[in-house]
């Protein structure tokens, strides 16, 4: 069931592809990143931007004789028809022989039957609901999923004797795979959840839910809240309704993101959480990696998108090296890849095309300048994305 | 009965934050009638500048506070004699349109020198501690908010109704024409009185920074909010605003202690009833 619309584009895009016979003469691949630069979520736009272009610093402008060039699409927020309509114009017009980029879950749905209809191999840099590789054989992911870090969070606390949570989880998609992929692994293992509250989005006053925490008093409180205002207000209001002193632990996974780390301030000293990637891994490549990023952008911060889009070149540039504009055979070159990353060890799962890495047990501390950093103390190896196993 | 007081008490501090937010955008869309939807963009600039004294220039913060308030106050001057003034003669369509515009403004020089992240400001250490009532305990800057919100609610009162300029500035509003024949000075006044909801706008910003974290896209992000508040309290009126603002902020908070699920729900039902029953809000002039 093809609509005349994908057979017209199909044909355009092989039309193309023909004519771009020129460009496979100069060795030149172009790849286009979809991201968002204006708007309130400018601020991934230009991480992805940042942590490509440290990549391309690092290992030049050529993989395997060919030329690659990134060209950049702003698609503002969650925008599904824009999205679409960028990455078709970047197919059709552009010519581009690969995308990458993609921070939000619809944006990337929205994407998948063009690049299934176009055969483009495509790279996510962050967009992370467990599903959306499974919707093209095209996607690659480099970003994490919930499901990757909930689980061994919940694993982790019940070794620590924690045995009642209240998981409180704002309420849109990522909150509700959170809430059930800790919620199941955490009873799973035996552990009780007391309550499991879903917190509007729009939600500036924390302090109700805090004292509705309070009263269960449970060992732990296992949150999930989008980055940026929510997380401040709700850590804030965590510290200021006595939380910690009644000896609820606070349990979370990227609210400590980088990025507006330092805005949290004391009020973020001690948190315990689980993610992929701390700025502050200990390892040579992640400090050439921060520094490269420091020089050539300065003041930009390195976080979950940097490195996402850092490791998406890498897989890029990888297929490219390997297939030049040979695109439909590219995938094949991703399953099963493996090389060392700023975030540690990581492989390209052959089945999923989903990434496989260590997920780290971090606690917030002052390093030894003073800024704050998410310190990592524990390692969960190779961890696949769980959510896809269920 | 904890579950209850709790429930009061939250309620009222939440509730307080908001009327502080929302009384200036009372005065200027209320009182002067003028659609002011870059209201959030004053509490932004405000905000933004009380960051970069605390958190740069690591001033002191009350005195970061009253600079913050005082610079808002004066850009707010300068864009009533250069924008305002002309807005003022607009139809409500092009005033929603001409000061949306100029939130977008202040919102990109906003992100053009302070960048998209939060931006926070540098509180008392004092702030941050908890207060005990003996049943339960409060932060401490939500004291302060509700002390400041109960000042600023009497100051406003005295001012607009017990004092030469507020009786000017009532005269100013209700025929323009009339009062200036008389003799009262409406474009300054006007003036003024634009510059006070705007300082209003900036200390509530600053104040509610705790619960309201400024960042960029804070005018937009809490228009609806403020719209509300005024539009149930009833434009122009002071005390509506404050009811308004405390019953919400009640009904929002008891909603979400009880029923989580249901979101933001009661907050606009109750809104709804309200417009309903009093379309010009609980205390509006007719």
């Amino acid at each position: 069931m093809k609509s005349p619309f994908l057979k017209t584009l199909g044909t355009a895009c092989a039309l193309s592809l023909l004519l771009s016979g020129t460009a496979i003469a100069d060795h030149t691949v172009k790849v286009g990143v979809i991201a968002p630069f204006s708007g309130p979520f400018a601020i991934w736009g230009k991480q992805f931007k940042d942590g490509v272009e440290v990549y391309v610093a690092q290992n030049g402008e050529t993989a395997g004789g060919h030329t690659v060039e990134f060209v950049y699409k702003d698609s503002g927020g969650p925008n599904p028809s824009g999205a679409k309509s960028l990455a078709q114009e970047l197919i059709i017009k552009d010519g581009v022989d690969y995308l990458g980029g993609l921070v939000f879950t619809p944006n990337a749905l929205a994407v998948a039957p063009l690049i299934d209809e176009a055969q483009i191999p495509t790279v996510i840099f962050n967009a992370a609901t467990s599903s959306i590789v499974m919707t093209s054989e095209y996607f690659v992911r480099t970003s994490f999923s919930l499901w990757q870090v909930s689980e061994p969070m919940a694993q982790w606390a019940y070794d620590q004797g924690i045995r009642s949570v209240v998981i409180s989880v704002t309420d849109y998609g990522p909150g509700n795979d959170a809430q059930v992929a800790f919620g199941s692994a955490f009873e799973e293992l035996g552990g009780t959840v007391l309550d499991a509250i879903k917190m509007p989005l729009q939600t500036n006053d924390f302090a109700p839910f805090m004292q509705r925490i309070k009263d269960q008093n449970p060992d732990a409180l296992f949150a999930f809240l989008p980055a940026g205002p929510p997380t401040f207000a709700f850590v804030k209001s965590y510290n200021e309704n006595g939380l910690p002193d009644a000896g609820i632990k606070f349990l979370g996974t990227g609210e400590t993101d980088e990025t507006n780390l330092q805005a949290l301030g004391d009020a973020a000293l001690g948190l315990t959480t689980a993610y992929h990637y701390s700025a502050d891994h200990d390892s040579d490549l992640n400090r050439a990696f921060t520094a490269k990023l420091e020089e050539l952008s300065p003041g930009s911060v390195a976080n979950l998108a940097s490195v996402g889009a850092y490791d998406g070149a890498h897989v890029l540039y990888a297929m490219i090296g390997a297939v030049g504009s040979e695109r439909t055979k590219a995938v094949d070159v991703a399953r099963g890849m493996e090389w060392e990353s700023p975030r540690g060890p990581v492989s390209i799962d052959p089945d999923t095309r989903h990434i496989t890495q260590n997920v780290y047990i971090r606690r917030v501390a002052r390093n030894e300048n003073g800024v704050l950093v998410n310190e990592e103390f524990e390692t969960i190896p190779n961890v696949p994305d769980l959510g896809l196993m269920q | 009965m904890s579950v209850l007081s709790g429930i009061l008490i939250d309620g009222f501090s939440y509730g307080m934050i908001l009327f502080m937010i929302a009384v200036g955008l009372s005065v200027t869309m209320g009182l002067m009638r003028v659609i002011n939807l870059a209201h959030g963009g004053f509490a932004l600039l405000g905000g933004a500048f009380a960051h970069w004294l605390t958190s740069i220039a690591s001033l002191n913060y009350a005195l970061s506070v009253i600079l913050s308030v005082l610079a808002v106050m004066l850009i707010a001057i300068a864009m009533e004699r250069a924008l305002y003034k002309k807005i003022y003669q607009f139809s409500e369509l092009q005033q929603v349109l001409a000061t949306i515009g100029i939130a977008f403004l202040m919102i990109a020089s906003v992100n053009l020198f302070l960048g998209s992240t939060l931006l926070p400001i540098r509180a008392p250490a004092f702030f941050s501690t908890s207060i005990d009532l003996g049943f339960r305990s409060l932060p401490a800057h939500r004291l302060v908010v509700i002390i400041a919100g109960l000042v600023i609610a009497g100051g406003l009162y005295i001012l607009l109704d017990r004092t030469r300029f507020g009786i000017q500035l009532r005269a100013a509003v209700d025929n323009r024409d009339m009062a200036a024949s008389l003799g009262i000075n409406t474009v300054k006044i006007y003036a003024l009185t634009f510059s006070l909801g705007a300082g209003l706008a900036a200390f509530g910003g600053i104040l509610g920074a705790e619960l309201l974290p400024i960042e960029a896209y804070y005018p937009l992000r809490y228009m609806v909010l403020f719209l509300v508040v005024v539009a149930v309290g009833g434009m122009g009126s002071i005390a509506g605003s404050f009811f308004a603002a405390i019953s919400l902020g009640i009904i929002d908070t008891a909603a979400r202690y009880i029923v989580p699920d249901f979101g933001t729900v009661f907050f606009f039902i109750a809104m709804m009833i309200v417009l309903t029953l009093r379309p010009h809000g609980l205390l509006g002039r007719i």
